[in-house]
């Protein structure tokens, strides 16, 4: 027996929301392992400028593109849980359509599934086929 | 809330090592391609949609690491690796990427081969490699279940990181004065640090998979007596 994912990717998904739309905003703000190690003789102020030192971050550029949801946000929306939240929403939806899509697009679809003529919509405890 | 950016940002190695990286990144995921869609069925396909979503949600997670105004989020190779396989584990982090570089303007494009081989490639390729060593060794339980997934997951975020100071060595846009042994040892204090959080999370997660749907973890594929269920495995179902 073989039982579909459906129902558990869509569970997993809720959950995958929850974390990006609601958990993220109580992120720590801190700069990660990566970013503080590169900041590493340098002195900043409040606003994360850097005002002396030297380090590799100094030698960072702008992003090739930035745009509407750039560092986690949504443009033009000031209230920063909610910013934070949409964005986050966003991209789970797009990393899944994103992921899943291309996925299913390439899938093998090999003896034994019987994708060609298999046409049932994805509800879960349909028991599977031998 | 202030910049979060997570991966390597536009200027920090230089144009040409970027182009190597993007070539060999270019290439390691066209071969996990190639082997993944052998694994890549009805079942899995959705499944690896939902790694790469959590993924992305759980890399937004910035937790603090005990020192002092640093904090660490997941990278998901040995998760996505434990849940999907090396294969299309190492393509769903690659999208998790793409994505952020191309939509959240975290990791600059030009640097996209660099964060792609060392958390999509290095980050799983070392996290697979372990997972099929431990889950031979130990007993095939939760414990022994949630330890392989802590243990791949922490040197995965280690091997990752070493990634990028040999990427700095190549390329790196400020001279450290030969003091790449500095850097080397501030992010392998970080990243051992981010790999506890990156192993708990993993663990966690994968244990949990385990209970609800053991049929579907990649790793438990082939085993005979699956943890924490009496739902017989999926027989080397591929």
């Amino acid at each position: 027996m073989r039982k579909r994912p459906w129902g558990f990717v869509v569970g997993g998904l809720l959950v995958a929301l929850f974390l990006a739309g609601v958990v993220s905003s109580f992120a720590s703000s801190h700069p990660d392992g990566l970013d503080s190690s590169l900041r590493e003789g340098c002195t900043f102020d409040a606003d994360d400028n850097i005002t002396g030192g030297s380090c590799p971050a100094q030698r960072e550029k702008e992003h090739e593109i930035g745009g509407p949801l750039a560092d986690y946000g949504v443009a033009g929306i000031d209230n920063d849980l909610l910013s934070t939240g949409l964005s986050g929403v966003l991209g789970v939806l797009l990393t899944f359509a994103v992921a899943g899509g291309a996925f299913w697009l390439v899938r093998r679809r090999g003896p034994g599934e019987e994708v060609t003529t298999d046409r049932q919509p994805a509800s879960r405890g349909v028991p599977g086929r031998e | 809330m202030e910049t979060l950016a997570m991966h390597i940002s536009n200027g920090i190695i230089d144009g040409p090592v970027a182009a190597v990286f993007a070539a060999v990144a270019l290439a390691a995921m066209a071969f996990c391609v190639l082997r993944g869609r052998r694994d890549l069925d009805d079942r899995l396909a959705p499944m690896a949609g939902l790694v790469a979503a959590f993924i992305f949600a759980v890399q937004m997670l910035n937790f603090p690491i005990f020192t002092a105004g640093v904090s660490g989020h997941l990278l998901g190779g040995a998760l996505a690796a434990m849940l999907v396989g090396p294969w299309i584990g190492a393509l769903c982090v690659a999208v998790v990427l793409v994505v952020q570089a191309l939509v959240f303007g975290d990791g600059g494009v030009a640097m996209l081969g660099l964060n792609v081989t060392n958390m999509a490639v290095l980050g799983t390729a070392a996290a697979y490699l372990l997972i099929a060593l431990l889950l031979r060794v130990l007993p095939r339980t939760p414990a022994g279940l949630g330890v392989t997934a802590f243990v791949s997951a922490l040197v995965s975020v280690l091997v990752a990181s070493m990634g990028f100071v040999f990427q700095y060595w190549l390329g790196g846009t400020t001279d450290l004065g030969g003091n790449l042994g500095s850097l080397a040892g501030t992010m392998a204090v970080a990243h051992v640090l981010i790999g506890i959080g990156e192993g708990v999370i993993t663990a966690t997660t994968v244990v949990t998979v385990a209970k609800v749907r053991p049929d579907l973890v990649y790793a438990l594929r082939g085993l005979r007596s699956a943890p924490a269920s009496a739902v017989p495995a999926v027989g080397g179902a591929r």
